[in-house]
């Protein structure tokens, strides 16, 4: 046991030290010498035929290089999605290509059409406004329902519909569920909306492509989530570069949520260039680009249906969900909606009946993917506002309809009617903290406090869980995924004693380089501060599937922790060989091996130093050297579950929501770094009051993002939060992994934005207003319309 | 952003002379004018800075009100005129955030004239002078709707002149992800009469509430105008509210206003 800084140790994060200063090194500060400069040509119309593009006069402009248009990529393959979905009837989803610059046909407004390549980026951006394209305005495919009904109109020609796949979950449940509910006792319906989100991380896309005619290699420097899958996905399907001739590397990137797990085509653009130039051409999106062409997130429209007893016991949830996946397919933008989600609708309950449909439908609008959460946020929004809905109307109190209907700790492992496995779980018990530590006794004082200023208080609880580290890879691939879900650890040794741990996952916020070092230092009885981590290079990283679905301690640590096993093995053999004894008699302790009975002893130093001058080595039975790998595959998903309460004050005559309180209780298992956990959550707190009370991406009836900057995108602030409290000290471990840990990234961003809904809606209610739903963002103007309907 | 040529002048007349060319802009805190120039929306051939002009920062109140240099910083205006005008102060000191208040003028926010800014309506409201390189412009004169004013292409605002109300307050309800005002209101009790000025609600930029006025005129309290509302027909309605609601707000903010009035 390392005696400081091990697991479970609220270490700071090492990290941040460099970026707090100014010294962290992202995309934009690579500056490759003879760095040519590349921008784009966006269509400013949400559906357009490109008649022509004349690019003469563009090319003559000072500094330009080249101009490349959608026709220098015909031959090229077409960046595709990730996980197949069959539809109901067995038919495969619609896949139009998504190539790497539209041809033919723009599809959304900032579908990029033409890129010039240019001495500086304004001399690049002075000749995109020279590039004359006579595109032709058509109209546009916005709203989901009218993309469904009209088989005109159409984002692509080629596939005869807007629908990309209509997909039941369990297809066998259907005819059970449907007959449940036709015979409930009570039936609850809402109809909602998850609003689309925009993932404005702070860094904004860069990518900088550079070839080296020696050798014929590529190297792509780019601000991704998940470098060997960029990897894999240029090599195998789009250029066709073959994958050791090109390095990907992710260096320092500024926060993802999901919108840098994918390839873009800018990528390809920047290494195609690159080759054809022989020199090194970088992009470097603006806050504008990056509104209009990153991945947006959530955008579903749904209809769900909870039957239950009049006691309240659930008996069946069904949904009908309308998810929009804009005007292309993103790499997982056909799961998310899906398997990160119909899977989920659940939830923490008994309930033995779930029906998911989902129809996905392409618009003219950017392409949606998974956003922070990804699926699951969706899937407990619907099921906790229809749950808190049938507590109103079946005079229930909204903790006691969700505690009866709870998995109780002695059902575990657990089948859920959505098709999943929990292993482990206690909601009961975060339930019982939930009411202790935001003291739900004391609301009904709190409200009457609330009444004499004026305001009206509600109290909004929430229960969720999640599935992280999306896995196994046997099961996944039977489900569709084209990519195994695995991660990758090498740890290495060195002869001095310190110590390299290569990585597959990659960290932009999540503090990897010092939670993995706590997990090895524990394990060897090393000093963390003699761990350092490496990640986010090919050429210096095992094959990882990157970060994303608050997979990496789970999945990426349980590889870290099987790796380090196997060092603890082979040392184990060094160390009996020192002290001339056999393997069996050996005991690691502290950082020390021992000889059982003896007073003979090396310390781990030792043995590195051994393992790399093996002057004595036994060469047949040991290798020198003291570095090993694992690939961790997991048996299961992880399950975070948690219970959220949170206190409003509305003001009724402007409709304007306070947050007074918000209190997370969630099980993430075994935490590492319980520090780095809490500003985990805190940051998904933020994310999930921004898409409650303030964000909204929205599109206007022609395809214009209206919410295109941050003077109409509303970013929640410090001062829209209030003090964020979270424990997760109520922990059941996960079974499956070595570590016991289940994944924090995402539960803030899941929990909260049922747990503010439910809070206005119970705040109206108690003022005596009808309102029995307000679509997120509950903004000021929503809410007092609501009020005055 | 596309090249342009810089000056800084040291004199309203090199100033005035600056601008008199083609292609020139007055550049005050570039609050608005950069970043529509970062976007490449706007490409002026020579920004002339206002910021080191002899004579055009500071508030002083040695008169019988307030006089605001043109050039004077939101930041500067909220903490200097806090004890002789604190509802301007507190208008100042709620604008953006303190990089923007830290950068942005007076001087640059009643040129620009953003239906949704707040000076427009303290200026309507106090019944302000508009001082120029050229002359003296009535806060009702000045005025001319949606980014429109009395200014000509070479005019500069050296000075802003405040008559001080017998109490005043300003309600600001932001628009989330602006900041800006959607609705403010600034009411001023003054010798002459209450003086209700909108911002943020109507079309045409800055305006007077008459109806209000003339309630409060005869009872200066949040009672007189219980129930009073504004017409909507000229208002806003954007993704962020209808005009219903913004009238609504109208009448809250004033209510509001009138109440907190000091």
């Amino acid at each position: 046991m390392a005696a400081d800084g091990g697991m479970g140790h609220a270490t700071k994060r090492r990290e941040d030290v460099r970026f707090l200063v100014g010294r962290g090194k992202y995309c934009d500060d690579y500056v490759p010498a003879k760095t040519s400069y590349c921008a784009f040509a966006r269509s400013t119309v949400a559906n357009g035929k490109i008649k022509s593009i004349n690019t003469k006069a563009a090319a003559k402009m000072p500094g330009v290089v080249a101009v490349f248009t959608g026709d220098d990529f015909v031959e090229v393959g077409g960046n595709p999605a990730g996980w197949l979905i069959n539809s109901r009837d067995g038919e495969p989803m619609k896949e139009p290509k998504r190539p790497v610059l539209a041809h033919g046909k723009v599809r959304h407004v900032g579908d990029a059409y033409a890129a010039v390549i240019a001495e500086t980026r304004e001399q690049a951006l002075d000749a995109v406004e020279a590039i004359e394209a006579d595109i032709q305005e058509l109209d546009a495919v916005v709203n989901m329902a009218d993309a469904l009904a009209n088989t005109k109109t159409l984002v692509h020609d080629e596939i005869g519909t807007n629908q990309c796949f209509d997909w039941g979950w369990i297809e066998d449940n259907r005819a059970a569920t449907d007959e449940a509910i036709k015979n409930a006792p009570h039936v609850t319906t809402l109809e909602l909306v998850n609003n689309r989100l925009v993932p404005n991380a702070l860094e904004p896309r860069c990518s900088i492509g550079e070839y080296d005619p020696g050798t014929g290699d590529y190297k792509l420097t780019t601000t991704s989530q998940n470098p060997h899958l960029t990897r894999l996905l240029i090599s195998a399907f789009v250029m066709g570069i073959p994958e050791n001739k090109l390095t990907v590397h992710a260096p320092d990137v500024g926060g993802g949520f999901g919108s840098k797990i994918y390839h873009y085509g800018e990528e390809a653009l920047v290494l195609a260039a690159a080759k054809k130039l022989n020199r090194p051409v970088k992009w470097t999106s603006t806050r504008t680009e990056a509104f209009l062409s990153d991945a947006h997130g959530r955008d579903h429209v749904t209809k769900i249906e909870l039957a239950c007893e009049k006691d309240g016991t659930f008996i069946a949830f069904r949904t009908e969900t309308m998810a929009n996946v804009g005007a292309y397919l993103s790499n997982f933008s056909t799961a998310t909606p899906t398997f990160l989600h119909g899977t989920l609708m659940a939830g923490n309950y008994t309930v033995p009946n779930v029906y998911v449909n989902v129809k996905a439908v392409f618009t003219n609008t950017a392409p949606v993917d998974a956003y922070r959460g990804a699926g699951r946020p969706e899937a407990t929004f619907s099921l906790e506002r229809v749950i808190d809905k049938a507590a109103r109307e079946l005079g229930i109190n909204p903790i006691e309809i969700r505690r009866k209907n709870f998995i109780k700790p002695d059902q575990y492992p657990y089948a859920s009617a959505a098709g999943l496995e929990y292993d482990s779980g206690n909601y009961d018990a975060l339930m019982d903290g939930l009411e202790k530590l935001a003291d739900i006794s004391g609301f009904e004082a709190r409200c009457k406090e609330s009444a004499k200023n004026g305001k009206l208080r509600g109290l909004g609880i929430n229960s969720y869980i999640e599935a992280c580290g999306i896995a196994p890879s046997n099961l996944v691939g039977v489900l569709g995924s084209r990519v195994g879900l695995y991660d990758a650890a090498t740890v290495r040794v060195n002869a001095t004693g310190n110590i390299s741990v290569m990585v597959g996952a990659h960290s932009h916020g999540q503090g990897h380089e010092t939670a993995f070092p706590q997990i090895v230092a524990d394990m060897l009885g090393v000093d963390p501060m003699s761990i350092e981590i490496v990640h986010g290079d090919t050429s210096k990283i095992p094959f990882g599937m990157g970060t994303y679905g608050s997979r990496s301690l789970a999945v990426c640590g349980s590889a870290v922790f099987r790796a380090t096993e196997k060092i603890i093995a082979k040392a184990t053999l060094i160390a009996a060989h020192m002290m001339e004894d056999k393997p069996d008699n050996v005991d690691f302790d502290a950082g020390e091996f021992s000889v059982k009975g003896t007073n003979k002893k090396v310390s781990f130093g030792e043995v590195a130093l051994k393992a790399y001058i093996p002057h004595d080595f036994p060469l047949e039975s040991i290798e020198p050297g003291l570095e090993e790998t694992a690939f961790y595959d997991p048996a299961n998903f992880t399950y975070p579950s948690g219970a959220y309460g949170c206190e409003v004050e509305v003001d009724p005559e402007t409709g304007k929501v306070d947050i007074c309180s918000m209190v997370a209780m969630d099980d993430f298992g075994t935490v590492v770094n319980p520090l780095i956990v809490t500003g985990q959550v805190q940051g998904g707190l933020a994310q999930g009051i921004g898409q409650a009370l303030l964000e909204h991406g929205i599109y206007d009836e022609n395809g214009q993002l209206l919410s295109g900057s941050f003077m109409d995108y509303a970013m929640p602030r410090a001062d829209d939060l209030p003090n964020l409290v979270v424990d997760h000290s109520h922990a059941t471990t996960c079974t499956h992994n070595p570590i016991g840990a289940k994944g924090c990234g995402e539960a803030g961003a899941i929990g909260s934005p049922p747990t503010v809904v439910n809070a206005v809606v119970d705040a109206l209610q108690r003022g005596g207003f009808d309102v029995e739903h307000i679509d997120m963002p509950v903004s000021p103007a929503r809410v007092w319309a609501a009020m005055n309907e | 952003m596309y090249n342009f040529e810089f000056t800084k002048p040291k004199t309203i007349k090199d100033a005035a002379k600056a601008l008199a060319a083609d292609g020139a802009q007055a550049l005050g805190g570039g609050q608005t004018l950069l970043p529509t120039m970062k976007q490449r929306l706007a490409m002026p051939e020579t920004l002339v800075s206002l910021t080191e002009v002899d004579g055009m920062v500071g508030v002083d109140s040695r008169g019988t009100g307030l006089t605001i240099g043109g050039a004077t910083t939101h930041a500067q205006v909220a903490s200097d005129a806090a004890d002789v005008y604190p509802a301007l102060a507190g208008l100042a000191a709620g604008i953006g955030d303190p990089a923007v208040r830290n950068r942005g003028t007076i001087g640059g926010s009643l040129a620009n004239n953003d239906p949704a800014a707040c000076y427009p309506a303290a200026a309507l409201a106090s019944g302000a002078t508009i001082t120029t390189n050229k002359r003296d412009i009535h806060a009702v004169d000045y005025f001319q709707g949606m980014f429109e004013t009395a200014l000509a292409e070479d005019e500069i605002i050296t000075a802003v002149q405040f008559p001080i109300p017998q109490a005043g307050n300003y309600q600001k309800f932001v628009q989330p992800a602006s900041r800006f005002a959607l609705v403010g209101v600034f009411v001023a009790k003054t010798a002459d009469g209450v003086r209700v000025a909108v911002t943020g609600a109507s079309g045409s930029g800055v305006y007077r509430w008459t109806a209000a006025e003339t309630a409060l005129n005869s009872d200066f309290s949040a009672k007189a105008i219980e129930g009073l509302s504004d017409d909507p027909s000229e208002m806003i309605t954007d993704l962020h509210g209808t005009a219903a609601y913004r009238a609504h707000l109208v009448g809250v903010l004033t209510r509001r206003a009138v109440t907190a009035s000091r």
